[in-house]
């Protein structure tokens, strides 16, 4: 049974507000640069663990730097670095998986029992390792968060692959004419989009927990980077003492992880095609 | 007779779970000269779409041999294989699946053309002059393939198989899946374009009165093997084979 | 002839649209009533508001549908699960995925009768087995314990119409039951519908768009057309000679098969 009128409204609705939103803080993070009131590496000793007061409206740090112009700056290397995280590993594993459940063959078993191995692998243990062999650092994080999470994406594909390509339709345009190429990307691609996007939307807040993550274990950015995670990791021990500055990081990842699920959530039901959709 | 589609000894074959193979056509061999509506006819499991699939080159045919025109296509590939589906067309069960329910028919219909190096605004102006043909407004080439009906539908899925000016033109059930007054003016256009356009149709169906309704010839097929053969008035007035005589029983 | 169901100038409404206006007609003990209609043409949805099935959306804005002289309409959900096949039987067209696939059709044949009456677990293999002998079944006792997917479509709707008969109700409501189904497995299933109202003078309830199937079994068919009624009467008459332009279109639609 079709959505009513007004329920599709609502679902429109939603997906325009938390996609504003989410733009919004894209938008944020892009000019963060010129939005920080101070230059949030510029060190103060005689300034430190400042209480927040109407110039350093969220406190200093033990080194005097203002709180509220870091957490400004590390809205950068965190949405960016998980945005450019998840485009990667939805681009790379969804082409394996396509490819994969295109040919059906020797490429894709071997492929696919990569992919199994990959998603064996516990993610802490595997970024561990990879910072034993690589060294820590914002960019090893990525790279290793990106080996254990595209084959979610190539698995997802390869399953969507399979059901399209028995369908009827593209007999009919093999038929018309269509090579291989053209099958795949006139008809595959924009058949099995949608469930990948959703998926990959809904993936960036996980990602950007996981990656605040690996850097609050001092394996992701490095200090004196500004980056949510690493900023809660350094100023832990102030917690009892100074609450706000090991918090509001902590509550920046939060809000922008919140609002990058619901956006998500909000594709989902968009995109669903109970709503009325093509 | 000149034949346009001859089949010698085909065979497929498809290998079960167990590792046992199953034989789905069995050794079938006959011939569709030009201008002839000939009807496969055959209840289900009986192999007359994994025939169908095998002369469309949709499935690989395990043995045997396919001509068309006298050109051997059993193994025609890429380029090859694309110049061949000029000659012949197919026309599927359920129109709304056949075509992509991501674009609008007009696209769907204007694909063949394209793909053989027309412009678009020229296909465009083409699948419009077809669908006229197949008693369809312009203002179908908008509409997506959910948003009419399965007569309109199957129309347009006929319009975009005679896009290419096919010989040949392969009907699946082509009318199994519609209402019965819709199935009539389906089939009434398929003779008339038959007329205008010289074409052969080779019609898979199940529906025995349909078929001696619309058909010159048939053959009976029964777990992959032809059991019978000939004239549509020959086969129903003197059934030879003990499944046909069935088949013609149990017509309500 | 007793007059057992009664739709009595129905409408009924889905959402904002009217699907069924004004239908009126009834149901005899032992009787087949055959209706045929296009796609669209609101022939499923008779069925269901029989059923009390119209669900949410659906709603039956006028008339009333009678069974027995009890007015379902007022019928609370209890009251129609007690009515629901024990008294209105209903058959699928696809009883094969009615079942659970998991289970063994013997165990879903008994739940589905103990949920009715009590009665024992031989008791229950008396009866289905007595009841599956009189269809001419092969191995009855095989088939109650095969699951679903051993047997075949045809099998399984035949099976599945046994199912809707262990309750014995004396009405059974049919939708499309053969249209999923080989020529020679429908004649068979055709054939077994006739059996029942011969045997236990069950009255049946036939929707179909297969004039073919109609012909074979109805005794008056009900013509409809975008909800409306356009032909009633006696089976031979209406075939022979339709009053609507609609249904002499669709008897023409027809091919016949000439031997």
């Amino acid at each position: 049974m079709k959505k009513s009128r007004k329920q599709r409204n609502i679902v429109k609705f939603r997906l325009v507000v938390f996609a504003s939103l989410a733009g919004l803080l894209i938008l944020f993070s892009l000019f963060s640069d010129k939005l920080c009131p101070m230059d949030p590496y510029l060190q103060d000793l005689s300034n430190a663990k400042a209480a927040p007061s109407f110039v350093h409206p969220l406190g200093t740090d033990r080194y005097g730097r203002d709180m509220l112009s870091r957490i400004i700056v590390g809205s950068k290397t965190s949405i960016f670095s998980t945005l450019l995280l998840v485009t990667f590993i939805s681009v790379f594993g969804s082409m394996i998986g396509l490819i994969c459940g295109w040919f059906e063959n020797t490429i894709d078993v071997i492929l696919m029992r990569i992919a199994d191995m990959f998603l064996a692998f516990p993610g802490l243990v595997f970024a561990l390792a990879v910072a034993a062999v690589l060294g820590g650092g914002l960019q090893n994080a990525i790279i290793a968060l990106a080996a254990i999470s595209w084959p979610k994406y190539a698995r997802l594909a390869r399953s969507q692959t399979l059901t399209q390509k028995k369908a009827t339709y593209i007999k009919a345009a093999r038929l018309a004419g269509d090579s291989d190429w053209k099958l795949i990307v006139r008809h595959i691609l924009p058949n099995i989009m949608g469930p990948i996007l959703v998926t990959a939307v809904l993936d960036i807040g996980t990602m950007m927990m996981e990656l605040a993550g690996l850097s609050f274990l001092g394996l992701g950015a490095k200090p004196p980077i500004a980056e949510w995670g690493s900023m809660m990791s350094e100023t832990r021990n102030l917690l009892t003492t100074q609450p706000w500055v090991t918090l509001s990081p902590g509550i920046a990842i939060f809000i922008s992880v919140v609002i990058f699920n619901l956006f998500g959530e909000a594709v989902r039901d968009w995109l669903d095609p109970k709503n009325g959709r093509s | 007779m000149r034949t346009l589609l001859r089949v010698e000894h085909l065979t497929k074959d498809f290998s079960t779970h167990g590792g046992e193979t199953y034989r789905a056509v069995d050794d079938v061999s006959f011939s569709l000269g030009f201008h002839e509506k000939m009807a496969v006819i055959g209840e289900s499991g009986s192999g007359k779409t994994t025939l169908a699939r095998m002369i469309t080159r949709l499935t690989e045919a395990t043995s045997g041999q396919i001509f068309l025109e006298e050109e051997n296509i059993t193994r025609a590939k890429g380029h090859n294989l694309r110049n061949i589906y000029q000659k012949m067309q197919m026309v599927f069960q359920m129109p709304v699946d056949s075509f992509d329910s991501r674009r609008r028919l007009g696209d769907g219909i204007a694909e063949s053309l394209i793909n053989r190096g027309m412009k678009k605004a020229e296909a465009w102006e083409e699948a419009e002059r077809l669908l006229g043909e197949c008693g369809l407004g312009k203002e179908f080439l908008t509409r997506y393939p959910h948003e009419v009906s399965g007569g309109q539908c199957q129309r347009a899925a006929i319009a975009r198989a005679l896009a290419i000016q096919p010989k040949l033109l392969i009907l699946d059930e082509a009318t199994s899946a519609l209402d019965m007054t819709v199935q009539k003016e389906i089939l009434g256009l398929l003779d008339s374009l038959q007329e205008d356009r010289d074409m052969s149709y080779l019609f898979i169906c199940h529906d025995l009165a349909l078929v001696q309704a619309f058909c010159d010839r048939m053959i009976v097929m029964q777990k992959g093997k032809i059991v019978e053969e000939g004239t549509t008035d020959q086969v129903i007035r003197h059934p030879k084979h003990a499944y046909t005589k069935m088949l013609m029983d149990s017509v309500l | 002839m007793a007059e057992l169901l009664r739709y009595d100038h129905i409408n009924i409404r889905y959402g904002q649209s009217l699907v069924i206006e004004d239908v009126d007609f009834n149901l005899a003990s032992g009787e087949i009533l055959g209706i045929v209609g296009e796609s669209g043409s609101g022939k499923s949805t008779l069925l269901k508001a029989g059923m009390g099935l119209l669900g949410k959306e659906g709603q039956l804005c006028r008339g009333k549908i009678l069974y027995d002289g009890k007015d379902l309409g007022q019928c609370s959900e209890r009251e129609m699960q007690k009515i629901r096949g024990r008294e209105l039987g209903m058959v699928f067209q696809m009883a094969g995925s009615s079942f659970c696939p998991i289970r063994t059709l013997g165990v879903q044949m008994q739940e589905a009768v103990r949920a009715h009456k009590r009665i024992s677990k031989a008791e229950f293999m008396d009866e289905a087995l007595d009841l599956l002998n009189k269809f001419g079944f092969d191995k009855p006792d095989r088939i109650l314990e095969s699951y679903p997917f051993e047997l075949s479509g045809g099998m399984q709707q035949r099976v599945g119409i046994v199912a809707a008969m262990l309750l014995h109700p004396r009405v059974l409501l049919a939708d499309e039951p053969t249209s999923a189904l080989d020529v020679s497995v429908q004649k068979q299933v055709v054939e077994q519908f006739l059996m029942i109202r011969e045997k236990f003078g069950t009255s049946i309830l036939l929707v179909s768009h297969n004039i073919g199937v109609i012909r074979a079994m109805a005794d008056e068919i009900l013509v409809l057309h975008q909800g409306k009624t356009v032909d009633y009467g006696k089976k031979d008459d209406i075939l022979a000679q339709p009053t609507s332009e609609y249904t002499e279109k669709l008897l023409e639609a027809v091919p016949r098969f000439r031997r």
